[in-house]
């Protein structure tokens, strides 16, 4: 018993102080891309073109980076000749509707909290049950790292359970394999209403690395209704929990 | 016609015409008899040749670090199941079964694995209506008969965040006689899409096989690009590939004890570690920018060096952050009620380890001295080695403690590597593959043996790529460990293996 109270007195308190104060992120973290079109040389594609998930569309002059099927790989930066596109430090990624995650160089939208009603109901108490309909497992794992102590999402009153049935939404990760199509429908049925479905990770959002394989679905929007899209491969922590935040109306602008 | 089988080595090319393509009654005597010779079976697959099927197998000889590959043809749909007289390949031949519907012929549990369409159209392996659909978990369940005799069944959704799968349970009150697992519930369909390439996702596919094994699964891959792209990365690029896969095996075992150890209600180790395994990931990303070193490795090389400021940033932590794991774990094995429950739980015996062909911890704490770093070392490994460690109780105390002295190795493995690190370039050109070649890439990951055999064509395109991750040998390993034990020790059982399931099923 000695021993465990002398190590706990070592080991210390270690519970970060986010959201007051922002988290401290390596400084080769691969956030928002940073887009100056300007610097776009006319009829480019290389960055379109290295892109693994053809998340980037050229429009106009200089692209456009979906953030939902951004790997956040750095294939683009590296293919770019003139330095016109770059990974920037913004963590803070989540949106709210799949067309807020297209971005050409400004600020991204930040996710707003739920409608009034929703609000009311989950804003202090949100419980959520986790469905992994494919994927590789990072994502998993980066939602699961909230219930450490460093983050201690419990502190926000927001918890993963252990059965749909004593849920209010599903964070949802994966491509949605046809293994598990039915699975991921059966467990959002059993949601009491009114439910929310919240997607997480690139796979989740559209299918990731995986998208176009005859054994997945491209994204859970393809069976389910979303209210909030994570983007990453995986998300940082700090994306889930920031996007997670806005939703239930405590972090704002 | 030759019997003989080509001897290679990991990593080292070899051109494709040189591979024996040996008479099917020649090659099956050798892979029946690969465990008495010594050798484990590491991959075995099979390819279309018109209307036929060429199958390849890869035997492991631990002892001399060396493979033996060799070719059979197959142009009926059924052949003589090799599983009765060698257990340990018997989740391969369920693969050929679902990937090729072909029959493997006396195959005690002939069942599918991922429940995906056949690659071949054909008559069924498993008797299932041809154009029927192929629902996953609807197989043939083994069944216990009598009286109080119930039937647990669990997954594919789980109660925490984990993966999905499912397990049956054959109980009598508390006790298990027998477990079936039943997967395929993440299977994405990625080897079938390797062929063909390398194209530019195909990187990105392999840090998505296991994602808690970005660095391991990389690393076997561009060991094999570079191998047949006569590629020589500098022997900095291979210290870094090595710290990184090290970092890896350091979160993962933490996050392990952690797991373990919030199992059994033992709350301040698990949360202790739960912090230590994302400060290991926090240095990766310190690294590459991605806790689970997505973007690091690279055919060539290394997209990130570092320079000597980051380095010593990476000692620093790499410090405290041991210092913290050696408290929580000590905690652990200094507790009497923690080894009460972790002692003679889930036991897996050498023999049984062995016959499964099962590898990585799992395997080296029943006893089997196996580890790639060891026996078919590779890129820094064939000038650093890491001291192999193992325990002989097989049980889910042996999994736990063998995590801790492989955390111990580890860390003074980064020590000395981070303090000396090769100069040199970071990252070299990889050009194109050649034409007609065949490799084996092996990478001990942290689960285990990581097993890739590529193949190029005549254009140097990708002609064969197959993936076999340490979780394939080692589910039926869990299932073992579960026998005669008690439900409600299933969680420490299954957790102290921690298989992938995504890397499973592909």
């Amino acid at each position: 018993m000695l021993k465990i109270l002398l190590e706990r007195f070592r080991q210390g308190h270690r519970t970060a102080k986010f959201p007051k104060q922002p988290p401290v992120l390596s400084d080769r973290f691969r956030g928002l891309p940073v887009i100056d079109a300007g610097k776009c040389n006319d009829g480019c594609r290389a960055c379109a073109d290295s892109c693994p998930t053809d998340a980037i569309a050229i429009e106009g002059r200089g692209p456009k980076v979906d953030l939902g099927r951004c790997l956040f790989c750095l294939d683009c930066t590296q293919a770019c000749p003139t330095g016109a596109i770059a990974c920037g430090q913004e963590y803070r990624l989540a949106a709210n509707a799949r067309q807020s995650l297209v971005v050409s160089g400004g600020p991204a939208v930040p996710a707003h909290a739920l409608e009034k009603r929703l609000l009311r109901l989950f804003g202090r108490s949100l419980k959520l049950r986790q469905v992994s309909a494919g994927g590789c497992g990072a994502c998993e794992a980066d939602i699961n790292v909230l219930a450490t102590l460093v983050f201690d999402l419990g502190r926000f009153g927001i918890q993963v359970v252990a059965s749909p049935r004593h849920a209010d939404g599903l964070i949802v990760t994966g491509p949605v394999t046809e293994n598990m199509k039915l699975a991921l429908q059966k467990s959002y049925d059993a949601l009491p209403t009114p439910k929310i479905v919240i997607a997480v990770g690139a796979c989740a959002i559209s299918g990731g690395p995986f998208a176009g394989n005859p054994e997945v679905h491209n994204g859970v929007d393809s069976t389910l209704p979303v209210d909030l899209y994570i983007p990453g491969c995986p998300p940082h922590p700090y994306t889930i929990l920031d996007g997670l935040l806005r939703l239930v109306g405590q972090l704002e602008n | 016609m030759r019997t003989d089988w080509l001897t290679l080595r990991n990593g080292v090319p070899v051109p494709a015409e040189q591979i024996p393509h040996i008479p099917f009654a020649d090659w099956r005597q050798t892979i029946v008899g690969a465990p008495i010779r010594n050798r484990r079976v590491a991959a075995l697959f099979g390819r279309p040749m018109g209307q036929a099927l060429d199958l390849c197998a890869v035997l492991a000889c631990d002892r001399d670090g060396l493979l033996e590959v060799a070719w059979t043809n197959l142009t009926g749909s059924a052949f003589p199941s090799m599983t009765p007289e060698c257990p340990q390949v018997h989740m391969f031949e369920r693969e050929l079964a679902e990937q090729w519907n072909l029959v493997p012929e006396g195959h005690p549990w002939r069942k599918p694995v991922r429940f995906h369409p056949a690659y071949r159209p054909g008559p069924d392996a498993f008797g299932r209506p041809t154009d029927g659909p192929r629902t996953v978990g609807v197989t043939d369940f083994y069944r216990i008969e009598g009286e109080e005799i119930h039937e647990v069944a669990v997954g594919p959704v789980h109660a925490g965040v984990i993966e999905p799968g499912h397990f049956r349970f054959q109980c009598h009150g508390e006790h298990v006689f027998h477990l079936e697992i039943s997967l395929g519930y993440q299977h994405r369909g990625i080897e079938k899409t390797l062929v063909g390439g390398p194209n530019k996702r195909t990187i990105h596919l392999m840090e998505t096989l296991a994602g808690d094994t970005s660095i391991g699964h990389a690393s076997a891959y561009c060991q094999a690009i570079e191998a047949m792209s006569a590629c020589r990365p500098s022997a900095r690029a291979l210290a870094l590939r090595g710290i990184a896969l090290e970092l890896e095996r350091l979160a993962n075992h933490t996050g392990d004890l952690g797991a373990l150890a919030g199992d059994i209600g033992y709350l301040p180790t698990a949360s202790y570690c739960g912090r230590l395994r994302g400060d290991f990931l926090n240095i990766t990303a310190l690294l590459c920018g991605s806790r689970f070193g997505r973007g690091l490795v690279r055919p060539g090389g290394v997209a990130f060096d570092v320079d000597a400021s980051r380095v010593s940033q990476v000692l620093e932590r790499l410090d405290s952050t041991f210092r913290d794991v050696q408290g929580a774990a000590k905690l652990l094995w200094q507790t009497g009620s923690v080894q009460a429950r972790f002692e003679d739980v889930g036991r897996v015996s050498l023999e049984t380890a062995r016959e499964l062909g099962m590898v990585g911890p799992a395997a080296r704490a029943a006893g089997l001295r196996r580890d790639v770093r060891t026996h078919h070392p590779s890129g820094i490994f064939q000038f650093v080695h890491i001291p192999i460690s193992t325990f002989h109780t097989g049980d889910v105390f042996a999994r736990a403690f063998l995590r801790w002295l492989e955390i111990e190795r580890s860390v003074f493995f980064l020590r000395s590597q981070l303090s000396e690190l090769p100069t040199g370039s970071g990252r070299v050109d990889c050009p194109p593959l050649q034409a007609d070649q065949f490799c084996v890439s092996l990478v001990e990951g942290w689960r285990g043996e990581i097993c890739h055999v590529a193949m190029t064509d005549g254009q140097g395109k990708l002609a064969a790529y197959k993936v076999v991750d340490p979780s394939f040998h080692n589910w039926a390993g869990l299932a073992m460990a579960l026998r005669d034990q008690q439900i409600s020790d299933f969680p420490i059982c299954n957790k102290s293996f921690n298989l992938s399931y995504c890397g499973h099923d592909l």
